[in-house]
């Protein structure tokens, strides 16, 4: 399949993507979206899957990884009950924000994916990198935070910390202060410290960030982590 | 809104946008347009949303985000793979990683929705 298919069949799954969520808007139709969501899914993964970016060594693994993540993820929706429905979101959820970061070191580590770029791409690249670990790493690390609260695993009252509005910002600066050094090291090894720092920083962000919230308000911390 | 705050707001975005315009490559600027694109499309279509539907809705938005799988399955044997000095194990270990928990989530998620809309049913 030519890179162009792949895009179109992007196009094909964005619109469906769309419609999934327009679908929402009553009931009658509600099903139908759902529907469109997993085809518009399908078609973007089959795409990539007989696109240019993936040549027949990963087949294997990758029939394998979705089988077993399929699996996982089909036996707890259909096992867990009702009233556990918010805090398996918010458990899955976190898992997207874990892969959002795998694939951020995968790339970090790479040195082809950046080879092409320079001046301005190469920066942008870098920044997407660093952005991507950081929101993956407080989506993950807040998720699993909603996800024992939802479960009542952790107390549903707020811990506020004296102090926390200067420790969030701390973290802030410190991550501006380590995106700088990430954006100026010169290869791999050096920007390896940066961003280990860094997801540290977020990781623990993440973290106080929904400690912070009371048990109520979870539903709500979860459709915001949704958007990170 | 206030006729201020929103002056201010067009201020900020109009610097914004001069800043990304002097200095991003053409490239960018095409993902920036679908970015900005897709922000007013999301926005203006879970407006519409139901609130009684509104848990479902968290719940299909978090199985459309595992698209993420995208960025897993383009690593795992890209054409470039064995290249010098590409650390392909690692690499293949971590999207290898990366589509099963994103696999549970997708799959989980449309499985979670459905069941929630299957409540609906008059």
């Amino acid at each position: 399949m030519s890179a162009s298919l792949a895009t179109v069949s992007y196009i094909g799954a964005t619109i469906l993507f769309i419609l999934s969520l327009g679908g929402l808007s009553n009931q009658e139709t509600s099903r139908r979206g759902n529907l469109y969501g997993m085809i518009g899914m399908a078609i973007a993964v089959i795409a990539t899957v007989f696109g240019p970016e993936v040549t027949g060594a990963g087949y294997a693994w990758i029939i394998g990884a979705m089988l077993i993540g399929g699996s996982i993820g089909l036996y707890a929706a259909r096992t867990v009950q009702m009233t556990q429905m918010p805090e398996l979101v918010a458990l899955m959820h976190s898992m997207v924000g874990l892969a959002a970061m795998l694939v951020g070191f995968a790339t970090f580590i790479d040195p082809e994916a950046s080879r092409a770029y320079t001046g301005a791409a190469k920066s942008i690249h870098e920044m997407e990198i660093y952005i991507g670990i950081l929101i993956g790493a407080v989506t993950f690390s807040g998720s699993v935070i909603a996800f024992g609260k939802l479960s009542g695993r952790i107390s549903g009252n707020p811990m506020l910390l004296p102090g926390r509005h200067w420790m969030n910002l701390t973290g802030l600066l410190l991550v501006i202060y380590f995106g700088r050094a990430f954006l100026n090291a010169h290869d791999i090894s050096d920007a390896m410290l940066p961003i280990i720092i860094m997801t540290v920083i977020a990781l623990l962000f993440g973290i106080h960030m929904v400690m912070a919230i009371g048990g109520a308000d979870m539903p709500v911390v979860v459709s915001m982590l949704n958007s990170y | 809104m206030a006729g201020n705050k929103l002056a201010i707001m067009f201020g900020v975005a109009a610097a914004l946008f001069w800043f990304i315009g002097a200095n991003a490559p053409q490239a960018f600027l095409a993902h920036f347009t679908v970015f900005v694109l897709g922000c007013f499309i999301g926005y203006m279509v879970v407006w519409n949303v139901k609130p009684a539907l509104h848990t479902p809705l968290m719940s299909v938005t978090n199985a459309i985000s595992s698209i993420i799988a995208i960025g897993a399955l383009v690593q795992i044997a890209p054409p470039i793979a064995g290249a010098a000095g590409r650390p392909d194990d690692w690499i293949r270990a971590l999207a290898a990683l990366g589509i099963v928990l994103t696999a549970i989530n997708m799959f989980g998620g449309f499985a979670v929705t459905q069941r929630m809309l299957a409540m609906f049913r008059k």
